[in-house]
């Protein structure tokens, strides 16, 4: 569920960060208070062990194939939401600098897909409201597998709203959605069941683990409603000012298509209603939406500036390939330069 | 098991590469973590249709693989990793976007265009992440993202995360080789082990995160994990990121490769 930094929009990237930053700081208020500094070294070792984990391949009864476990939910159910919630943040940063899983743009979206959903709505509302009864291995089992598949229906929602709205992609939204949620469910419903058997083990074995962080950390309803209120608020207002700040530049994202389609109206301003008008006349009008085909003939030099370039002709293209060509042997050029400049310098170092 | 092995590897090289002493790898790291971010927004801020325009942002990748002398294979093999989820949203392109598009003399869908654009986003904004981690290392990070005032617990806690992640693999391993010489021909952890397996891994990593914590109050542990100071930023560190930002910001503005091509081929008519 990892997304790419090449799927996401600047605009869509940006208001995730925010929205992210806003969910860790008040989650980093939270365990300041109730701090307890012994919490601290065990998110860190709780993080690296989320981290191995994702290695174990758990064989999925009457299939040939295996599933891991994302951590979310376990880490919420084991250290409560807040310090469960900065524990997977720093588990994606990870993974996104020494692996690639993930962008470090797309980071913001990837820690509230996969963290928000689970310790900020799937744990307080659904696991510790069904939990509240009493821990019994078949409760255990049931409501880890609801809680966990709503976690990561919602994250996948997440996933194709944030995917959608950077318009990277040319998938539908009614495709990509029946690609995406039946997938996560069959994964959430192995998230669950694998959190389910962990949670029952260390319940029996040390129930005290599990009690201290439901009762620690008790989410009352006042504060949930604060995190979401202050995260849709964050979220409109950094969307807002950020789709004001590109639309009144006009060299926003789809100047790029403009200049390289000559269909300005390919995307006309940027902006959140506009994503969504568009996500709008998307869903409606994809088999038959055409492009207004380019008609100028625009072959000329490069001393005309902006109007030399919006219209595409064979003329334009064809410079477009022969430049392209020519920058990237430069780039390798310069590459291959530096290399053989160092080397020489080691040679006659030593 | 190859798999974890793998990963700690992995995580080794990036370690072992950012010790080096470079030019790259002296620069500040808050002005490098800059550079970085600002070069995955203009990459990731050109249009789906772009192509050429993306073309000479490929000179900082080119330029800090070797001023940082950094391998280029296992960083590459990393990217090619990454590639097969980014490879399987994009191929769709194609199929929902067929208009026809003349490109050089060649009829090709616009949605092949897409995707090319896609692959090519992919492969800049992946290795400029690596190459960040592979010229900084994660202490240096750190340091750079408490210059940011990002709060010292979150800090710490990566930090821990990331200290302890080779000892809780190595752990890990340990657990699957057992696992896997009492349960031979099996391709991954039984049903009937699931909660056993991970729940005594993790009973055991509440028992070490707390004899951790002993040992850090005995060292005299106050809540700061040291990072041993930040280094001062030199008029070079931000000429660094400033030169760059020129470069970035004139490659967004004006499409690069189509001024060469087109005074080339002005030329040759």
């Amino acid at each position: 569920m990892h997304m790419a930094d090449a799927l996401i929009s600047p605009l869509v990237g940006g208001t995730m960060w925010v929205a992210t930053a806003g969910v860790a700081a008040y989650s980093i208020k939270k365990i300041q208070t109730e701090m307890d500094e012994k919490k601290i070294p065990l998110m860190g070792v709780m993080g690296a062990f989320i981290f191995a984990s994702q290695m174990i391949n758990f064989t999925i009864p009457g299939t040939g194939s295996s599933g891991h476990i994302g951590g979310g939910l376990i880490l919420a159910i084991l250290l409560g939401p807040y310090a469960g919630f900065l524990t997977l943040a720093s588990v994606l940063t990870i993974q996104a600098l020494f692996f690639a899983d993930g962008g470090l743009l797309a980071l913001g979206s990837n820690v509230f897909n996969m963290g928000f959903f689970t310790c900020f709505v799937a744990y307080p509302l659904i696991y510790k409201v069904l939990m509240g009864k009493g821990y019994s291995t078949k409760r255990i089992i049931v409501v880890s597998v609801i809680a966990a598949i709503i976690g990561l229906q919602l994250g996948a929602f997440g996933v194709v709203l944030e995917t959608l709205f950077s318009g990277k992609t040319e998938l539908p939204f009614g495709t990509f959605v029946l690609l995406m949620q039946p997938i996560h469910l069959a994964i959430g419903a192995i998230e669950g069941l694998v959190t389910a058997a962990i949670v029952t083990y260390i319940w029996n074995q040390r129930p005290e683990i599990i009690e201290r962080a439901a009762s620690g950390e008790a989410i009352g309803n006042a504060s949930i409603k604060k995190v979401a209120l202050g995260l849709i608020s964050v979220a409109l207002i950094t969307g807002a000012g950020l789709s004001w700040f590109a639309s009144s530049n006009p060299d926003g994202l789809e100047w790029a298509i403009s200049k390289t389609t000559g269909t300005a109206e390919l995307e006309s301003p940027v902006g959140l209603h506009q994503k969504l008008s568009d996500l709008q006349s998307k869903i409606a009008f994809l088999p038959d939406y055409s492009f207004k085909a380019p008609e100028s003939e625009a072959g000329q030099g490069a001393g005309e500036g902006e109007e030399a370039w919006p219209a595409v002709s064979e003329g334009t293209s064809t410079a477009g390939l022969v430049g392209g060509g020519m920058t990237l042997a430069l780039a390798a050029l310069v590459g291959a330069g530096i290399s053989l400049l160092k080397r020489r310098k080691y040679r006659a170092n030593s | 098991m190859a798999n974890i092995m793998n990963s700690l590897y992995n995580m080794r090289l990036l370690d072992d590469l950012a010790r080096q002493e470079t030019i790259i790898h002296k620069l500040h790291p808050l002005m490098k973590l800059l550079t970085t971010v600002s070069f995955l927004t203009v990459v990731v801020s050109f249009g789906r249709y772009e192509i050429s325009g993306l073309l000479p942002l490929f000179v900082y990748p080119v330029m800090v693989f070797s001023l940082a002398e950094l391998p280029l294979k296992p960083i590459l093999l990393r990217i090619l990793l990454v590639s097969p989820f980014i490879i399987g949203i994009g191929i769709l392109n194609p199929f929902f976007d067929q208009q026809i598009y003349r490109l050089g003399g060649m009829e090709i869908s616009r949605g092949w265009l897409t995707f090319l654009s896609i692959l090519i986003k992919s492969g800049l904004t992946v290795t400029a992440a690596l190459l960040l981690i592979a010229s900084t290392g994660m202490d240096r990070l750190a340091g750079a993202l408490r210059m940011l005032k990002i709060p010292r617990i979150f800090v710490l806690q990566l930090l821990l995360t990331y200290r302890y992640i080779s000892v809780l693999m190595e752990e890990v391993a340990r657990t699957l080789r057992a696992y896997s010489l009492r349960a031979p021909n099996q391709k991954g952890v039984h049903r009937s082990a699931w909660g056993s397996l991970a729940g005594q891994l993790i009973l055991r990593t509440f028992d070490r995160a707390q004899r951790i914590y002993e040992a850090m109050c005995l060292r005299g542990f106050t809540g700061e994990y040291e990072t041993g100071g930040f280094k001062e930023i030199r008029v070079w560190d931000i000429a660094y990121w400033a030169g760059w930002m020129l470069f970035f910001v004139a490659a967004r503005l004006y499409n690069i490769p189509m001024v060469i091509g087109s005074l080339i081929t002005g030329v040759i008519r």
